[in-house]
């Protein structure tokens, strides 16, 4: 009997995986395209006595990056954030993830800061809420604080060619 | 028209394949010797065939054919010959040609090193083998051809991706797959044996050799990527625990298992239908790491362009050769047997624990990538698991591991009295405490940091790290000493003992690296102006400024840092920002001097605007770094001395059996024709 066991889980798994197939893990449609962005009130990395809330960017269209000093790929995007931010194309805000506060300022004092501003997200709470599967990610948000898009994964010069900077032109002349 | 050759070339072999699948497996099951001796000539010519496809491709690379999509897509003409080369693999398409071609390189060589074995249990591993690479044909035809033209061709390419573009990476895809694709030839030993029924001590002898052969290059692979990533990310880590990493890490775990249960199950018989399965899983985590990879179900900085029909192909490819492989053994494993028997302590038991935790370890690094999987299936929303939970897993496994990694090779096999291997190690564990605890407080000095750290961790990875050498000095005092000259003793013991030894010792030298770097490691983040210089760990760093240099196919702005120590200066470091002509992406390629106990790290952050040629600039120093690749070599190494023994390369065939307990490390058998060694 027990010999049929490694069977079981195996097909357990393979209906796991099959799943996740069906889900493209990188543009997913998220249910919160379309929708207003949630609301949340964090304190900032560097100063936690002050405080931002997507209500301070009404009438703006910005982007939330979603980043960790822990995560491996966003080592990767790192680079092409800085020199997207030099383009003062709009405010990025960056959301650090799951992190000790130490640890994300000394990643952006090390490798330098492409963010408007930051906001410590240590226990992952607004995270959930924005339903962040992995990090990276980076939401568009308008002006009136609907999420426009969502990319999961890093951005490169692709993506943010063609996909995020023609949206955002197009959402910041409404 | 000549990748139209290395398309037809595919069919063929895939044609041949399916043969190979079929026939001799046939053959073996109704003792058809025709049927079987067609498996030795087929593995041949699918080897002639895919190497010829794997050559058009080659050919079309360096020849700058950008009329094939795959060559426009992942080439350019600035690239320099190297790396055009290396672009073969550079994508999804040529990765698994690489695949397939390594696939039939295994089939080939175990075609070609068989002739001491029955003629059924070559022909079922080599149909074994034969069928797997039906899977891979079938999927690079229907799915992701790389000879699919592009028409108008292209006027140039889009150029490799500019990570890649390293000397590292030009190595390091192919040893890891000789790894992950060498798993299969003990997966189809693990299946031969279960169709057959004969699962003895020689089936192991022989799964033996080729699984340490994949192991040894899966380890170099692993650690070449994690150089790699030390070097060419620009941040000084070694490993990200990234999924992809994760899935070579977890084959790699189970393969250490497997050899080690397989050690067992040739010596003493014993673990027969575990040792089985863990050939199974271990495969299955390679096919598993490739479905990772390609299907894009998970996201990870090396996975390519997610494609669902080819994910729906690998999964069915999956769930076929895995669930397959998992009923025959369901139904064919309780007659396999459970072999001799052994004490609660014993060296068996003490493999087995080993066994145990290596699999526990595998399964909680599977777990930690495959969770945001199941979560979001499961509808509890999407969250993401990193570095925190792998280490705090981890590293409590390893802890025990290690102990009983340094019992293990000390213990008598089948019973040991707890008294008598206390009485054994008690100095080996005083000795290796002293020093661990010692140790730290010197090492502020040695390491010239400003103050002295000394903590809990730094003295348990020490600690461990020094029990395996601790205990390995007096396995070997007790096997030179006794009768006979110490030099006829050092000669006696066998080659698979020193291999073994010597991959434990790479174990310590890695947990040394480990421990040290992470307890000791400084890092200075600083604007530099031109002329500024910042301490760090008894260096002095100044930087010179950067200029720009013009590379084959990028520009760099090259940076100049002089390093000194009591004003004498030590050396000179270029690190480099690049930014790829074609693609337009940045990289930041970090100057490195190494050193047996430090390493200096200097790497370009950016440019300070507004300011006089003044940069953000990362220093670093790693103290021990190096030994962590060190450890590697040596595992590696150990894994090539084990194979090398004497044992492994008896011509003739051999009575089959466990031999005594009391002999059986030093069991002289010995050959009076050493040929056909399969390393």
């Amino acid at each position: 009997m027990r010999f049929i066991l490694p069977f079981v889980i195996f097909l357990v798994l393979s209906v796991f995986l099959y799943m996740g197939l069906g889900r493209d893990t990188r543009e997913v449609p998220s249910p919160l395209v379309g929708k207003a962005a949630p609301a949340f009130v964090l304190p900032l990395l560097h100063d936690t006595g002050k405080h931002f809330s997507p209500q301070d960017m009404k009438g703006k269209v910005w982007l939330l990056n979603v980043w960790a000093s822990w995560c491996g790929a966003c080592k990767d995007e790192h680079p092409v954030l800085m020199e997207f931010s030099r383009q003062n194309v709009l405010p990025i805000v960056g959301l650090d993830y799951k992190d000790k506060p130490e640890d994300g300022q000394a990643t952006l004092k090390k490798a330098g800061d492409p963010y408007t501003l930051v906001i410590a997200d240590a226990d992952g709470k607004v995270g959930f809420d924005y339903g962040v599967y992995g990090v990276p990610e980076t939401y568009v948000i308008d002006k009136n604080g609907m999420i426009a898009y969502k990319l999961i994964g890093a951005l490169n010069s692709q993506n943010l060619r063609e996909k995020i900077l023609p949206l955002v032109a197009e959402l910041q002349a409404k | 028209m000549i990748p139209e050759l290395g398309h037809f070339s595919l069919i063929v072999a895939l044609c041949l394949a399916i043969v190979l699948g079929v026939l001799p497996i046939l053959g073996a099951a109704r003792n058809n010797r025709v049927f079987m001796g067609v498996a030795r000539p087929l593995a041949y010519g699918q080897l002639l065939f895919i190497a010829t496809a794997f050559a058009t491709l080659a050919y079309a690379f360096l020849s700058n054919d950008f009329s094939v999509l795959y060559v426009a897509q992942h080439s350019n003409s600035q690239l320099p010959g190297q790396y055009r080369f290396a672009a073969i693999w550079g994508g999804h398409e040529g990765s698994l040609l690489l695949w397939a071609l390594l696939l039939s390189v295994w089939t080939a060589a175990v075609a070609l090193y068989s002739r001491h074995l029955p003629e059924e249990m070559v022909a079922r591993v080599l149909g074994v083998m034969g069928l797997i690479s039906v899977g891979f044909l079938l999927f690079m035809l229907f799915t992701s051809s790389p000879f699919d033209r592009l028409l108008p061709a292209a006027a140039d390419g889009r150029d490799l991706n500019p990570l890649l573009q390293d000397p590292g990476l030009v190595i390091h895809p192919p040893m890891l797959y000789m790894g992950y694709v060498g798993f299969s030839v003990a997966y189809a030993f693990a299946i031969a044996a279960l169709l057959g029924g004969r699962l003895d001590a020689t089936w192991a002898r022989w799964s033996r050799t080729w699984t340490t052969v994949a192991w040894v290059f899966m380890t170099i692979g692993i650690a070449l990527g994690s150089g790699w990533a030390y070097y060419e990310l620009g941040w000084g880590g070694w490993w990200f625990w990234d999924p992809v990493e994760n899935a070579s890490f977890m084959p790699w775990l189970l393969g250490t298992a497997l050899i080690h249960s397989l050690a067992v199950t040739e010596k003493r018989g014993a673990f027969k239908s575990w040792t089985v399965l863990l050939a199974i899983a271990a495969f299955s985590l390679s096919l598993l790491g490739t479905f990772l990879v390609r299907s894009g179900v998970l996201t990870s900085v090396h996975s390519f362009a997610a494609d669902p029909k080819r994910g729906i192909f690998i999964l069915s490819f999956l769930v076929l050769v895995i669930g397959a492989s998992l009923l025959l053994f369901a139904w064919r494993a309780p007659k396999v047997g459970l072999g001799g028997k052994f004490d609660m302590l014993s060296r068996e038991s003490l493999l087995l624990s080993n066994n145990v935790l290596l699999s526990v370890a595998s399964a909680s690094v599977f777990i930690g990538t495959l969770y945001p999987l199941f979560m979001d299936a499961l509808g509890y929303g999407k969250l993401s698991v990193g570095p925190p939970y792998f280490e705090a897993v981890f590293v409590p496994l390893m802890m025990p591991m290690v102990f009983m990694m340094g019992l293990g090779p000390l213990a008598r096999w089948k019973k040991m009295a707890v008294p008598d291997l206390a009485q054994r190690v008690k100095w080996a564990f005083a000795s290796a405490l002293v020093l661990a605890l010692l140790l730290p407080l010197l090492m502020g000095r040695f390491l010239s940091l400003e103050s002295n750290k000394w903590s809990p961790m730094i003295v348990l990875g020490l600690l461990m790290a020094f029990w395996i050498i601790a205990t390995l000095v007096v396995s070997l005092r007790q096997r030179w000493t006794g009768q006979g000259t110490f030099m006829a003793r050092v000669r006696k013991q066998s080659l698979s003992y020193y291999g073994m030894q010597m991959a434990h010792l790479g174990v310590a030298l890695f947990i040394i690296g480990v421990t040290l770097v992470k307890g000791y490691e400084t890092e200075r983040d600083v604007r530099m102006n031109v002329g500024d210089t910042v301490m760090a760990g008894g260096y002095e760093f100044q930087f010179n400024g950067v200029t720009e240099t013009q590379g084959a196919n990028y520009v760099a702005g090259t940076g100049h840092v002089s390093v000194r120590r009591d004003g004498r200066v030590v050396g000179e470091l270029s690190p480099e920002k690049r930014q790829y002509n074609v693609s337009g992406m940045p990289l930041t390629e970090a100057a490195i001097q190494t050193g047996v106990f430090r390493d200096l790290y200097v790497s370009l952050g950016e440019p300070i605007p507004e300011s006089d040629g003044a940069w953000a600039v990362r220093v670093y120093i790693k103290p021990f770094i190096d030994w962590i690749w060190a450890g590697c070599l040596l595992m590696s190494l150990g894994g090539i001395l084990a194979v090398s023994d004497r044992r492994y390369r008896i011509h003739k065939k051999t009575v089959s059996g466990p031999q005594s307990a009391a002999d059986s490390l030093q069991s002289p058998v010995s050959s009076s024709q050493p040929e056909g060694a399969a390393s």
